[in-house]
């Protein structure tokens, strides 16, 4: 293997991580304030056919950016007025979201599949990936709004004796975590894939969602977990292709393990204490008790 | 009150007046989206074509995205409940489903395609796409620089294997140095990973690309990359316009049309149809001047004609597979059993076949 080889290897890798890793990132800030949003997927397939109907309809690259995360702000927003006004059940609300979030998707797209653009040269957002994780990690451990956004994820009642809007915050939470997730879609749409297909993400809102949980809830872990399930996914393409047999099967059923071990770890109290997960997730918070 | 006695009553009218047409329900049980410019498009393309044929005769559905799994059983009964005659289910692995729900629903006919199991109410059909498989392997044979051409393969099925083997014999006859490296996506579509997979190969030296799975992010990299691909299932020529050779159309439309007045006509009968490039099932798209010298387009043409009049099977011996057995002996050609159920490499392919 010659060098040329090895750094088309790691291109590809870095391309195919980088949505994993915005969606999950967008997913831990919320999660961190106390708030499981399962609708990644749907988020992520409205980011993306946002961006892709607003770049053919305009031309603009910018403003395809600038809707898709508008659009995850909405959906995000919609889950927020269900979860934190509402105090609707998060799983529930959240699976909802999306199954909305495909069907609106197909809906608005179905005009624009098979458009052909251009694509548009990934590697600012590959930066921008780790930029991204850089500033949340600093934001959480080392400013003091950082540490209010935990503190509300860990206790929401002590929050609010202490006189934080819990509700404000894990506002903020959930719309960074939809503009995440849109951002996510877009980047799939015009960087990664440059098209529009109903149900493109396939999948990965779930493998992001996973990867929240591996992470065990601290950002820089997000890249560990997004970089080695990219990696081993690349690399064992790069294995068939030298004629080395490797059970590609395992990585078609890996997002749906992962969910499921999403489910336990959320069902089982006394293990989520140890993975350090937020201790309010998925617990509404009562303004009144 | 009396508003929506009659809203009541002008509904129960309209459908009792389209139940004296009688319009024959046909039923379609999609894959994928029929916007994947692929497998499913092409489905969607001849359910369009039929209902053009035979007009008040028959109205259709679709449920498109249904999985290969056991929610495939729901979407084929909830066709079979809701009163359809004819139901098509278009993917090779609905075929335990198919006739699980056939065995429930006895006076609904049912079509499985790609699939080779039947009873009283299930045919199935399917096209000989390995004869363009084989016109594809030529002109790779001819066209690599590189003597690497990159297959993205989907599932290990009989189907996608056979595609392999008539890719990889054609194109070895032409250039014996030939190298074939197979990426195993184990989905019919996820674009980003097709994209994968079609720039890992293309970084391990591939110059050709085919492809066998659903969408067309593989001719779109090809494009990027500058090095050329052949289209899937539809002609993705406008995707990629300076990489596409030609593509392997499936053409389901004058098959769906015949099926469908089978029913109207009530002569509809269990049978199994395999038909290519003779009986207009299989097409190939336009091939690309730009991309091809005109001795070599002359060339594939002349192959499909000697397709067509079956002076040319794409599985001609002596076959060994990759173990050096002997499987089509010298001057024989593989029969269908053979074709349908195939689960081996031909020699020269690298590589074990997953299981």
């Amino acid at each position: 293997m010659n060098i040329d080889i090895l750094f088309g290897v790691i291109q590809i890798i870095l391309i195919a991580t980088t949505p994993l890793v915005f969606a999950a990132i967008g997913e831990l800030v919320t999660e961190k304030t106390g708030v499981l949003n399962l609708g990644v997927e749907g988020m992520m397939l409205v980011g993306a056919v946002s961006a892709f109907v607003t770049l053919v309809i305009t031309g603009s690259y910018i403003l395809a950016f600038l809707v898709s995360i508008l659009s995850g702000i909405l959906m995000s927003g919609l889950f927020a007025y269900l979860v934190l006004i509402l105090m609707s059940n998060q799983v529930a609300t959240g699976l909802a979201l999306t199954i909305f979030g495909i069907g609106l998707s197909s809906m608005i797209g179905k005009k624009y599949i098979g458009t052909p653009i251009t694509g548009l040269n990934p590697y600012f957002f590959v930066i921008l990936s780790f930029i991204i994780v850089f500033f949340v990690s600093y934001f959480f451990y080392k400013t003091k709004l950082g540490l209010i956004f935990r503190a509300v994820g860990e206790s929401h009642d002590s929050s609010h004796a202490l006189g934080y809007s819990v509700i404000k915050i894990r506002l903020l939470g959930i719309l960074f975590g939809g503009s995440m997730c849109a951002l996510a879609g877009s980047y799939m749409s015009i960087c990664y894939a440059p098209m529009w297909q109903e149900n493109m993400t396939a999948g990965r809102g779930w493998i992001a969602l996973a990867l929240v949980v591996f992470a065990t809830w601290k950002p820089g872990r997000i890249l560990i977990g997004a970089y080695i399930f990219g990696g081993v996914s690349i690399l064992q393409m790069n294995l068939q292709a030298w004629g080395l047999n490797f059970p590609g099967q395992f990585f078609n059923m890996a997002p749906y393990l992962a969910t499921m071990i999403v489910l336990i770890i959320i069902s089982s109290n006394r293990i989520r204490i140890k993975l350090s997960a937020p201790a309010s997730l998925t617990i509404p918070f009562f303004k009144g008790r | 009150m009396i508003r929506l006695i009659t809203l009541i009553i002008s509904i129960l009218g309209v459908s009792i007046g389209s139940a004296n047409a009688d319009p024959k329900k046909i039923g379609f049980i999609y894959i994928g989206p029929p916007g994947d410019h692929g497998w499913t498009y092409m489905h969607d393309v001849g359910r369009q074509y039929m209902e053009s044929q035979l007009g008040d005769a028959v109205t259709s559905t679709y449920i498109e995205n249904v999985p290969e799994n056991a929610d495939a059983v729901r979407a084929i009964r909830k066709l079979a409940a809701s009163g359809h005659d004819l139901i098509f289910t278009t993917s090779f692995n609905y075929m335990d489903q198919t006739l699980e729900v056939a065995n429930e629903f006895p006076d609904v006919k049912f079509e499985h395609a790609t699939g080779y199991k039947r009873a009283p109410n299930v045919s199935t059909y399917s096209a000989r796409f390995y004869e363009g498989r084989t016109i594809s392997g030529h002109i790779a044979g001819h066209l690599t620089k590189t003597n690497t051409i990159g297959y993205i393969a989907s599932f290990p099925i009989p189907e996608v294997v056979r595609g392999i083997n008539a890719f990889y014999l054609a194109a070895s006859k032409v250039n014996p140095d030939i190298k074939i490296k197979i990426i195993w996506a184990f989905t019919w579509y996820d674009p980003g990973k097709e994209a994968d997979a079609a720039n890992t190969l293309i970084n391990q030296g591939a110059d050709i690309l085919v492809q066998h799975t659903d969408t067309y992010a593989p001719c779109q990299a090809a494009e990027k990359a500058g090095v050329l691909a052949f289209g899937q299932a539809s002609n993705q020529e406008e995707f990629c316009p300076n990489a596409h050779l030609t593509a392997i159309e499936d053409i389901w439309g004058p098959y769906y049309a015949q099926r469908a007045k089978a029913v109207v006509d009530g002569t509809w009968a269990e049978k199994d149809t395999w038909d290519g490039m003779a009986e207009g099932m299989v097409v190939m798209s336009p091939y690309n001047s730009k991309l091809m010298p005109t001795d070599l387009i002359q060339e594939a043409v002349a192959m499909e004609v000697a397709i067509k009049d079956g002076t040319l099977h794409p599985f001609t011996g002596p076959i060994y597979d990759q173990s050096g057995e002997l499987r089509v002996a010298e001057g024989e050609v593989a029969d269908d059993f053979m074709m349908a159920t195939m689960d081996w490499y031909v020699q020269g392919i690298d590589g074990e076949l997953p299981q």
